[in-house]
């Protein structure tokens, strides 16, 4: 079963799934904290619509609710609520660089390769087509934990979280058609919950520290002083 | 009378990228609120230029006046392969995507060599920004390449383009991520505004002017002919490779004559494009260049990447 043999609205639901990981890449490579915040919007934007054509190949009609709050969520409210976050933190103009941006973009590219070889076994012995996507979404929460670990903003560190929280919604939606409403929603609100208690975070690393940077945590202040 | 017809298609092809050039130039200066110059205006330099008498440098080689010829001459045989009005022309069949790839290395070889000749300062400052950036460029084209390959089974041209036409519309991943790595390869390739200003002589900034600086006459009428055809050749390879819709796959006159319409209205549609492009982003500084190519070598490698994750056909047990 090659790609050619889908319809259109399947083929539509793997090339979303390659725009998304593209977006993840996008996040990976974006030293801008606004930018990065509307890269994670868009891919918000672009799992909505994945979601969105999931429920109407599939004809599961529930999945279109996921999609909606989906798209309420990642790709609206979390946006904004960062995005003012950053602009009250005076964090607009803060260039968060990446040390060695080509490395960390192979190393990007080995976690999709790494992801799709451990998702293998697992397309093999199944006859559904949208498990191809299985290795995007695996990789979309590997690319994440690499935004945490090579990023010193905290806010970056959160985008990167809910990045990671994008994958597991996308591996739910591609191979089990979604989980059920009552946890989809849970997870909904306590994603929209971090993200509010994430922001009072800020405010105190801010106030202790005088800065984003989360390096400086670990250094004593008594002992620089 | 294939023979013929290939001949025909190759003659057409150079004969059509100065209208091209001249129609790029009419879209830009319009989008700038300019009065444009007449599409023909680049056949009137080039005519203007040939009956010019070329100037030697003093100390130039053998290299400096057969360089052009060079340049010119692989040009022309690398339009003759790609298709442009129709596929399964016998051209096309000689030589695939790898040596066209091969060509365009060497005519850069021998213009950067030229460059280099004149023990100028600005031509041996073009020719290592000409070979750095390349060098990065290349890569990523050959990585698109490839991509087109796996899914076609074939690196050749005309056997590619017969595929991507009889499977029809299919929306695949890794043709999306080839695309905008190809596009971006153009630009940087052919001299144009994010990566080389093509209309500047401002010393610091030119990449292409600076190696031929030292070029007059006949010489530079045929250097300028040569990098007007190299961007018309981009052009038809993304329009006939990613929409092939219209190409002829028969000698019929018919589909002939659909064929020359077809190719002509996307290679102006591909010419809006690039024009806007150019009128909306600014020059970049030449260290961040290499930041922008390896971006347009991941769009590659993703591409790569995608046809063997999301498309490639799978037997499950």
């Amino acid at each position: 079963m090659s790609i050619a043999d889908l319809n259109l609205y399947q083929q539509a639901i793997l090339l979303l799934a390659g725009l998304i990981a593209l977006t993840s890449f996008l996040m990976l490579g974006q030293s801008r904290l606004v930018r990065l915040v509307r890269v994670f919007a868009l891919q918000g934007f672009l799992l909505a619509l994945a979601t969105a054509m999931a429920a109407n190949v599939l004809n599961y009609p529930h999945l279109y609710i996921s999609a909606g709050l989906n798209l309420l969520m990642k790709g609206i409210l979390i946006p904004m609520l960062l995005h003012r976050l950053i602009r009250r933190l005076g964090l607009h103009r803060v260039m968060d660089t990446i040390e060695h941006p080509a490395r960390v973009m192979m190393g990007g590219a080995t976690l999709l390769i790494f992801s799709y070889y451990v998702s293998l076994p697992v397309i093999n012995h199944s006859p559904l087509f949208t498990l191809n996507a299985i290795a995007v979404s695996l990789a979309v929460v590997l690319l994440g934990m690499l935004l945490m670990i090579t990023r010193k903003q905290a806010v970056a560190h959160v985008v990167g979280f809910m990045s990671i929280e994008n994958g597991l919604f996308f591996a739910a939606v591609v191979s089990t058609y979604g989980m059920p409403m009552i946890v989809e929603l849970g997870i909904a609100f306590d994603v929209l919950v971090a993200a509010v208690l994430f922001g009072v975070f800020f405010f105190q690393i801010n106030a202790s520290i005088d800065s984003l940077n989360v390096d400086h945590l670990s250094k004593l202040s008594e002992v620089d002083k | 009378m294939s023979w013929l017809l290939a001949f025909l298609e190759t003659l057409l092809f150079i004969a059509a990228a100065p209208l091209l050039a001249g129609w790029i130039k009419r879209v830009k200066c319009r989008l700038q609120n300019r009065k444009s110059p007449s599409v023909f205006q680049p056949y009137r330099n080039l005519l203007k230029l040939y009956d010019k008498q070329p100037i030697l440098p003093h100390p130039a080689s053998w290299i400096f006046p057969a360089a052009p010829y060079i340049v010119f001459a692989s040009t022309v045989l690398s339009a003759a392969i790609v298709p442009l009005v129709a596929v399964n022309l016998p051209t096309a069949h000689i030589a695939d995507m790898i040596v066209l790839v091969g060509f365009f290395a060497l005519s850069r070889t021998f213009l950067v060599l030229a460059g280099m000749d004149i023990g100028t300062a600005f031509g041996g400052m073009g020719a290592s920004r000409e070979m750095t950036i390349s060098s990065l460029a290349e890569p990523s084209m050959l990585m698109a390449v490839f991509t087109l390959a796996m899914t076609a089974h074939t690196t050749n041209l005309s056997e590619a383009i017969n595929y991507v036409h009889d499977t029809g519309l299919v929306l695949r991943p890794s043709y999306v991520f080839a695309l905008g790595g190809l596009m971006m390869v153009t630009v940087a390739e052919t001299g144009r505004v994010p990566v080389d200003n093509p209309a500047t002589h401002l010393e610091l900034t030119m990449i292409h002017e600076a190696m031929i600086l030292e070029y007059s006459g006949r010489w530079l009428a045929l250097i300028e002919w040569a990098s007007q055809i190299k961007l018309m050749l981009y052009g038809v390879l993304i329009a006939n490779i990613f929409f092939p819709w219209g190409i002829a796959q028969d000698f019929s006159p018919a589909s002939l004559g659909l064929g020359i319409v077809m190719i002509a209205i996307k290679l102006a549609i591909l010419a809006v494009i690039l024009a806007l492009s150019e009128v909306v982003l600014a020059k970049m500084r030449i260290f961040r260049v290499q930041e922008y190519l390896s971006f347009a070598y991941l769009l590659s490698v993703l591409g790569m990447l995608s046809h063997i994750i999301l498309e490639a056909a799978r037997v499950y047990r």
